[in-house]
């Protein structure tokens, strides 16, 4: 099937304008008598949910949590870009457009970059009117910060807890649309198949988490908003609960994963203290403004940080990026902390950091300079780690962040499934191969208040006067009888080893070959043990109790069996790109100083691919990628 | 449109309360007092006035120690005030009432609002508690509560209807304070209830503040500070009086 | 390290629970409090026994899913920190930890340490929000606000609503939640034209599931965000005037 994206025609600035046009649209006496359904209920999915509900139209919304507040939106702690240009520094959203398709290394389609970069003003609009309290000025004016290396102060900030603000917003205006009887809730209620009839998503088959028992829901369409599959790593920043199980299960009913190889390692988090570490904190990314990287020059150097004189120290960025210095762009800072673990020059007791050092700041601004800036994360350093950073240097090592990848959709955020939108970071639209800093929060509210209210329509406007398909079809029992009789496999087994054995085994496999750098022979390797250990987990996995009652074993062992099988797909999809590019960096394919090499000859498109079947190879669909309104360049932070 | 494979088998989330029905308006003064936030401002208030009351009578009391006929004088004068326009006792009779209206809204409120509580938390923790805020005196306010009422009815039985058990003269007030506190066993059910006063005055001088919504960064730190002043004051003018008598000091 | 654990055992919401007493050995120090039960559940499943079924997500503080009553403190000894954020270095070896859910009417226990805490949804959706429907709002600096409005406004926003206020308060009560929830949009000026509703709608509805204050200052200690009191003093000051206000002239002065 030929991918289409939809791209309206015209030049790029009035293409969303134009399409808004075209689309066709719903009366608003009408939109009661569509239903939707909304899985997620993050940044994007609580968006999506409040405004199609204020348009008008019946949404269902499940979330797997207690509470839809608990989305792992909340943990994001930067800010938000806009293109508002309150500062006068000549901003616009041409140049927030043109930096994020540059940032994702050209790997992102331009026109919704492009609509990205408009909306993203009305974005803040939106949440000050919602009562986000962003950080303000003396005068009563927003404040901006710059942020992740940009040139611009474009970044709007709620302290170090933006993401938890705008996911309050976004959750107290779903809150109303629950209050005025618009948006039915079920929480604790978790996706665990798509329903698809005749090739149209019709429905979902969710289990209520503390009851266990299975539901089937319909509507006219099912929009999925549940996050990114960073925790196919096993550590990452990701929350715990944080899974590919939606997205995957739609793949499997015929959704097309798009570059699931684009995942994003964060530069500055805390290395993993022992054996028993189970996620790793991010600390963010401004501490690089005014801290110094660095390794002992020598291998295998005991003395601690502070005895170690100047002239013994290896400022590696500094050294390597003269220009950019610690201030280099996510991926080419991973990567060089990266090096300098591998060649032995890790510090900490398990060799698997690099020093931060804010001595030099501190004897240059004064503590208090320090504290005023950092404070909080200082003390959340010391918290975890019981080390003071303002005496001792902070230990850090890239951790899986984001994920750029994620089930392929058109121009209207719907995937190849007609009625299936995705959105957020489940879908892998605006990032291209590297997402810039403050950039994520940004894209999930553009879809979910923004895009799809507006695209929706387009899609139901021509089903008026049908009902959906009901949960008496035999459509519905058969998905339900599937993802009962799973259930009860997982519950047969009685093996010897618990999920949390196999996830941190798959991610073990998947980080160390198809982490921050990857070969052919990394992922051949890892193409052949991940089949394997599927087979190890659906032998020998230990879920004691039953299938009626909350039990937390047997939610974790049908999202780890997933990324049993999506952790292959990644992996094939990084061994097919022949290329470096973003936070997707092959060995073979690198400049003689190590830096990521593109092939836009042979690589500018999107990877979308399709499931065969348990035993079949992924079949790869592709989408060119066109770039008309910006020059494809080489980046370069030297 | 949901198809239940399995009924659920708990709807787990339950007020305790159910909701108002729909359409009825009570009149505003039901409706005000059916919302604990208002009854907690009205046990602030009628406490404003009971404390006002526990001053006044302190200090008036305190004519004790200026002799016999001070004291007496004060306790006619107390039957005089608001003439000519009111009748004698005619005020007094409608501050009795006030203050009898605040005692009972006061304790009512406390009541329905300590019952609501128990039913807030239903299956207590457990294991042992370790508190890092709450005083002893706010733990405990329920029952200096009832201890000080249980105290005023006696007080009343004993110095205002004479029926305490000691030889008591209507309007010989002083004597009538000398023949009861000299009982020390009295003194000390006199003294022990007004310990439990101040420790009631010492939460609640505090806690008022709160219930009325004043808090006001400038002046959060005199909150407390008017708690214990209060309280100390009220404490060492009323314990005074049956210690100086059962030590015979005063006689 | 070494500890003994007793933890609530409790298989389902209507069953009875009690007490089981765990020794966890080989802890390391570095580890934080939920690892410690992650460490156990991994034992706990070798045995063939059914692991602690306990919330959690993030695991850094914010998602306020994690809930526990360590040693007869919401989220332990450690003030400002949630469960997920302290450390076993906060511990000594050997120590005896008492682990408990969360107890409340509004909050039902589900199985063993997870609590169903839905009724805090129920009071935002009664009135937690600014009714401003997408795309209706006008430019973000069009409403000045000043610097100091904005950050007690933030002080109150940033509760992570995991129920510590009401697992600490001696009466069951969620007044600092709500308080907070109320006043983040009380202070701001887009919150004025529902601000007499809101604050009517959410104490009621907050009364309908959880006990009354009475200023024991417990909630403020536990709280992992240090949410002071002072909210729930404003919260009591605007209930009231809501009460007694005319609200067809509410937008007057005075």
């Amino acid at each position: 099937m030929a991918l289409d994206a939809k791209i309206p025609a015209g030049p790029i600035a009035h293409k969303w304008d134009n399409h808004k046009f075209d689309v066709k649209l719903v009366n608003p006496a009408n939109k009661r008598r569509f239903k939707v359904i909304v899985v997620g209920t993050g940044l994007a999915g609580a968006s999506a949910a409040a405004s199609l509900a204020e348009l008008g139209y019946q949404v269902e919304v499940h979330t797997f949590h207690d509470s839809p507040r608990r989305a792992h939106s909340i943990a994001a702690q930067g800010g938000i870009n806009a293109a508002k240009n309150y500062r006068n520094d000549d901003d616009s959203v041409h140049r927030l457009f043109y930096d994020t398709v540059k940032g994702g290394d050209y790997r992102a389609r331009e026109a919704n970059v492009y609509r990205l970069a408009q909306v993203s003003v009305d974005i803040i609009d939106q949440c000050v009117a919602q009562g986000v309290p962003f950080a303000r000025e003396y005068g009563g004016l927003l404040d901006n910060r710059s942020f992740g290396g940009a040139q611009v102060s474009r970044t709007f900030y709620a302290r170090g807890q933006t993401g938890q603000q705008l996911l309050l917003g976004a959750y107290q205006a779903l809150a109303n649309q629950i209050q005025l009887g618009n948006v039915k809730l079920h929480n604790r209620s978790e996706m665990l198949d798509l329903v698809v009839k005749d090739g149209v998503a019709v429905g979902i088959v969710a289990r209520n988490l503390m009851t266990g028992a299975i539901t089937s829901h319909s509507a006219h369409a099912v929009v999925l908003a549940t996050g990114g599959y960073g925790n196919v790593f096993y550590l990452s920043t990701n929350a715990k609960a944080s899974n590919v199980t939606a997205a995957w299960r739609a793949h499997k009913r015929g959704a097309y994963m798009a570059n699931p190889c684009f995942t994003q390692i964060h530069p500055t988090c805390i290395p993993a203290s022992d054996e028993f570490q189970s996620k790793l904190t991010l600390m963010s990314e401004s501490l690089r403004n005014d801290g110094r990287i660095w390794v002992p020059k020598e291998f295998g150097d005991e003395r601690p940080p502070g005895q170690i004189p100047e002239e013994d120290r290896d400022y590696y960025l500094e050294r390597r990026y003269p220009a950019f210095g610690n201030l280099v762009p996510r991926d080419v800072a991973s990567r060089a902390s990266k090096r300098e673990v591998d060649a032995g020059r890790g510090v900490g007791p398990l060799k698997n950091g690099v020093y931060l050092d804010f001595a030099d700041a501190i004897d240059r601004l004064g503590r208090h300079v320090i504290e005023e800036r950092y404070g909080n994360l200082f003390q959340m350093y010391e918290r975890i780690t019981g080390e003071d950073p303002y005496v001792v240097p902070m230990r850090i090592y890239p951790a899986v962040h984001y994920t750029m990848g994620g089930l392929w959709v058109d121009y209207n955020l719907m995937s190849n499934v007609p009625g299936l939108y995705v959105l957020g970071e489940a879908n892998f639209s605006d990032h291209g191969a590297n997402r810039l800093g403050a950039s994520a929060l940004m894209q999930g509210l553009a879809d979910g208040y923004f895009v799809l209210p507006a695209t929706i329509g387009d899609y139901l406007a021509p089903q008026l006067g049908s009902q959906p398909v009901t949960t008496d079809d035999p459509v519905f029992a058969e998905t339900q009888r599937s993802v009962e009789d799973t259930i009860s496999r997982f519950l047969s087994i009685r093996g010897t080893r618990s999920v949390d054995w196999f996830h941190r085994e798959l991610g073990k496999i998947v980080w160390d070959n198809c982490g921050m750098a990857r070969s052919t022979e990394s992922l051949e390797k890892a193409i052949a043990e991940i089949p394997a250990l599927r087979e190890e987990f659906w032998n020998d996995v230990r879920i004691l109790g039953e299938g009626d009652t909350l039990n937390q074993s047997l939610e974790k062992a049908g999202r780890v069996a997933d990324f049993l099988e999506f952790g292959e797909l990644m992996c094939r999809d990084a061994l097919h790109r022949e290329e470096s590019c973003g936070g997707h960096f092959r060995v073979e394919h690198q400049t003689e100083d190590g830096e990521a090499l593109r092939n836009d000859d042979d690589f500018a498109y999107v990877a979308a691919w399709e499931y065969t079947g348990d035993h079949a190879s992924p079949a790869l669909h592709k989408e060119q990628l066109e770039f008309e309104n910006v020059h494809l360049a080489q980046r370069s932070y030297k | 449109m949901t198809k239940v494979s399995e009924a659920p088998k708990a709807r787990l989330e339950r007020p305790v309360h159910p909701a108002p029905k729909e359409g009825r308006r009570l009149p505003f003064i039901v409706e005000f007092y059916g919302s604990a936030v208002a009854k907690k401002w009205l046990m602030a208030v009628t406490g404003i006035m009971l404390m006002g009351f526990v001053f006044a009578h302190m200090v008036g009391n305190l004519k004790l120690y200026f002799g016999e006929k001070s004291l007496n004088h004060y306790a006619e004068w107390l039957k005089e005030i608001g003439e000519p326009i009111f009748p004698r006792t005619g005020l007094l009779w409608i501050l009795r009432f006030v203050l009898l209206g605040a005692v009972v809204v006061h304790i009512v409120s406390a009541a329905q609002l300590t019952r609501m509580n128990r039913r807030a938390r239903p299956d207590r923790y457990q294991a042992p508690r370790d508190y890092a805020a709450a005083t002893f005196a706010s733990r405990t306010m329920r029952w200096t509560g009832v201890i000080v009422a249980l105290f005023v009815v006696y007080h009343l039985m004993d110095l205002t209807w004479g029926v305490g058990g000691a030889e008591w003269t209507s309007g010989e007030v002083y004597q009538n304070i000398i023949n009861s506190f000299e009982r020390w066993p009295i003194a000390i059910v006199y003294i022990v209830a007004n310990l439990a006063l101040g420790v009631h005055l010492y939460h609640g001088g505090w806690s008022m503040f709160q219930s009325l919504g004043w808090n006001n960064g400038k002046f959060n730190d005199w909150r407390r500070m008017f708690a214990i002043g209060f309280a100390t004051i009220v404490v060492v003018g009323n314990v005074s009086m049956p210690l100086m008598v059962v030590t015979g000091v005063v006689n | 390290m070494k500890v003994t654990l007793t933890v609530w055992r409790q298989p389902g919401p209507t069953a009875t629970g009690k007490f089981e007493t765990y020794e966890v050995d080989e802890v390391s120090e570095d580890m934080s409090f939920l690892e410690l039960f992650d460490v156990l559940n991994d034992r706990l499943v070798g045995k063939g026994e059914e692991p602690v079924a306990f919330d959690h997500d993030c695991r850094e503080g914010i998602c306020g899913s994690c809930s526990m009553m360590i040693n007869g403190r919401p989220h332990g000894p450690e003030l400002g920190t949630a469960t997920c954020q302290l450390h076993m270095r906060k511990f000594q070896d050997g120590a005896k930890i008492t682990v408990e859910p969360w107890r409340a009417a509004a909050f039902p226990i589900v199985r063993d340490l997870v609590v169903d805490r839905s009724a805090f949804d129920r009071i935002v959706e009664s009135g937690g929000y600014i009714t401003a429907p997408t795309g209706s709002a006008p430019d973000g600096n069009l409403i000045l606000i000043p610097k100091a409005v904005a950050d007690s406004a933030m002080d109150a926003a940033q509760c992570i609503g995991c129920g510590a206020c009401v697992a600490a308060c001696p009466n069951g009560a969620a007044n600092l939640f709500t308080a907070a929830k109320i006043m983040h949009l009380n202070l701001l000026p887009q919150g004025q034209p529902e601000r007499w509703e809101r604050v009517t709608n959410m104490v009621q509805t907050m009364e309908r599931y959880f006990g009354s204050c009475t200023n024991h200052g417990e909630c403020q200690t536990a709280c992992p965000k240090e949410i002071s009191i002072d909210f729930i003093a404003l919260m009591n000051r605007d209930y009231i005037k809501a009460q007694f206000k005319q609200r067809r002239l509410a937008s007057q002065r005075g």
